[in-house]
């Protein structure tokens, strides 16, 4: 039984999650095996990290507190990184 | 086989004139049974267009580049296909599972309230497109057909605009939108908002389309085919006697010279024109360059105003600074999320915001005008004070290219007046010439946003302010010997011509299409008493 793991960081992107960083996102989610979600705000929805449909129409722009959460036996990792690349400006 | 009863469908004219033809629904709105490329299935089909992708996604850089790899991303999209694979699963054939699956996506895109997702929405159309594999089925398209769609991306537009067609009949799409004008520039009839579902009308039937009045009107009857012959016959005449005043220098019935200038924006399309029909260019739109966040290095830049320079044989080239903003939102340069982009952050307000991207160009077109007569013209100006700080870019610019010991010409340095603030103040601006952005001033001087059908009415070229602004902004050029000219798409238009000249206007640029029209609509307008050098 694998526990759910949670990170949350801010947009510094000036753009936001616009195309180019939602695939940059959803390419480094799709390498972890554990399921990673994404919220934009404490109230938003989560939805799949691995999917660019998703990523894209959650409209997370500049300044938005991204909350991401996985579960699995590199959930950990996976968070980390996420938090990682959206704390980079998407680099 | 029975004769089908005439049917109108009613839409707005968005360009052009009248013309007959089999209508050509266009795949992508076609019935399932005209499906091309038989026997694929959507793996296929995805497999397809993933090579397409990855082969474009090779030649592009920057933001054009991002946006093909959204696109492969989505085709590897497990929750994205999942609803394509849950109809199929219940039995529905895959192109209308994926493209009613898309149609549902460009949707959501498009009436997000995001700018930058509802721009994106043509990306989707482009996507469902290309699985659909209609690409291979444009050829389809006769000379002469009326082409009937959905809506169309300008990429498209322009693949079909080539094919000698009669027409195009749109049931998305906006007069005032992108298609639009490029169906304005190359002289292609076109409605738009056909208030009818495309995939309904019948593929090949006879078609009448009256884009004037934004009909279509599906199996004619022999009367209304009689009507439209002798209206067609009547516009032949027009277009033959416009065709013969393209070349020769504008003037009024009464001996008044006017010179008229083009509109152009890419210089692959300036290619097709002669430059013997205009005195010059009055108005070079650069959005292009930047066309989904894409910012050219100086190099390319350079290159690309060099070229138009060349093309215009050492006549005056007027290149507009970038006019991002408002209803041209630029990725990644304009700003999101404003409340009412029209009033906001757009033309050379953004400029002066992003100066290292504004004095790129400024360099760029410095360099070229060692090639010719080069005028730089700033967008969206308000206050004198703009002008000063534009200025002192300018001239910041040309110490950049001093210290790298690059060469670069004269210039002359203008603006352009489509806010009312700068009509009613023109002599305060520290400008060298004026041209007059009729679609913005008359939508800033009635309040009606151009792209809203219900109040366009309200947004007519002639009306009294406006023609109160220009007549005014045509004086103040007169003063200060400066020149004036209208560049908007009020100059564009034949009926509008005689309340240009009567307002002093002597200087038109207008779409290429139209130089021909407009000069004959010039000739046949005798000066009203008393407004000669008014």
């Amino acid at each position: 039984m694998t526990e759910t793991v949670t990170g949350k960081v801010v947009i510094t992107d000036p753009a936001g999650l616009h195309a180019r960083p939602a695939v940059k996102l959803t390419k480094l989610a799709k390498s972890f095996a554990s399921d990673i979600d994404i919220r934009a705000g404490e109230d938003g929805g989560w939805i799949n990290a691995k999917s660019p449909s998703a990523v894209m129409k959650l409209k997370a722009r500049h300044g938005t507190t991204l909350h991401v959460r996985a579960t699995g036996a590199d959930a950990q990792g996976g968070v980390d990184a996420l938090v990682d690349l959206v704390k980079r400006g998407f680099g | 086989m029975g004769q089908r009863a005439e049917q109108i469908f009613h839409g707005q004219p968005a360009a052009g004139t009248m013309a007959k033809g089999p209508l050509h629904v266009l795949p992508g709105t076609r019935q399932e049974t005209a499906a091309p490329a038989a026997g694929e299935d959507l793996a296929a089909a995805l497999e397809r267009a993933r090579s397409e992708l990855s082969r474009l996604i090779g030649n592009e850089k920057g933001a054009a580049g991002d946006i093909l790899e959204f696109q492969l991303a989505l085709l590897d999209d497990e929750d994205f296909l999942a609803p394509v694979i849950k109809r199929m699963a219940a039995g529905e054939p895959w192109r209308k599972a994926w493209r009613e699956m898309l149609e549902e996506e460009i949707a959501t895109y498009r009436d997000s309230g995001d700018e930058y997702l509802a721009a994106r929405a043509n990306d989707l159309r482009d996507l469902q497109m290309r699985v659909l594999g209609t690409d291979q089925d444009m050829s389809g398209i006769g000379r002469g057909a009326i082409v009937v769609a959905a809506d169309l991306t300008p990429s498209r537009f322009l693949q079909i605009s080539r094919l000698g067609v009669s027409g195009i009949a749109l049931s998305g799409g906006s007069a005032t939108g992108h298609v639009a004008i490029l169906a304005r520039e190359r002289g292609i009839n076109m409605i738009v908002g056909l208030k009818t579902a495309v995939e309904t009308l019948p593929d090949g039937e006879q078609a009448l389309i009256d884009a004037k009045n934004g009909l279509l009107i599906v199996s004619p009857s022999a009367r209304t085919l009689a009507q439209g012959a002798e209206r067609m016959a009547h516009e032949e005449k027009e277009r033959k006697a416009a065709q013969a005043m393209a070349k020769k220098p504008a003037m009024t019935a009464d001996g008044e010279p006017v010179r008229v200038l083009l509109n152009a924006a890419n210089p692959d399309d300036l290619e097709e024109i002669s430059p013997e029909i205009c005195d010059g260019i009055g108005l070079t739109r650069t959005e292009f360059l930047f066309s989904d966040g894409l910012l050219p290095d100086e190099e390319t830049q350079t290159r690309v105003y060099e070229r138009i320079l060349a093309w215009a044989r050492g006549k005056p080239v007027t290149i507009r600074t970038l006019d991002a903003g408002g209803d041209k939102p630029i990725a990644g340069v304009t700003a999101d999320g404003e409340r009412n982009p029209f009033l906001g952050l757009r033309g050379l307000r953004l400029s002066l915001r992003k100066r290292a991207l504004f004095r790129r160009q400024l360099r760029a077109l410095l360099r070229a005008a060692i090639h010719g007569e080069l005028k730089i013209m700033v967008p969206m100006v308000s206050v004198p004070e703009e002008m000063v700080q534009a200025r002192a870019q300018l001239e910041k610019a040309r110490q950049e290219l001093e210290q790298r010991n690059v060469p670069y010409g004269d210039v002359s340095f203008g603006m352009m007046v489509e806010v009312p603030a700068a009509a009613l103040m023109a002599e305060c601006f520290d400008a060298d010439f004026y041209s007059i952005g009729s679609n913005d001033l008359i939508q800033y001087t009635l309040a009606a946003e151009r792209g809203n059908p219900e109040v366009s009415w309200l947004a007519d070229g002639c009306n009294g302010a406006v023609m109160e602004l220009i007549a005014r902004t045509v004086r103040a050029g007169r003063r200060l010997g400066r020149e004036v000219s209208v560049c908007g798409a009020l100059a564009s238009e034949p009926a509008h011509a005689a309340c240009l000249l009567d307002a002093g206007v002597r200087v038109f640029s207008v779409a290429p299409a139209m130089a021909g029209p407009v000069k004959l609509a010039i000739s046949r307008h005798a000066m009203a008493k008393g407004s000669k050098n008014k």
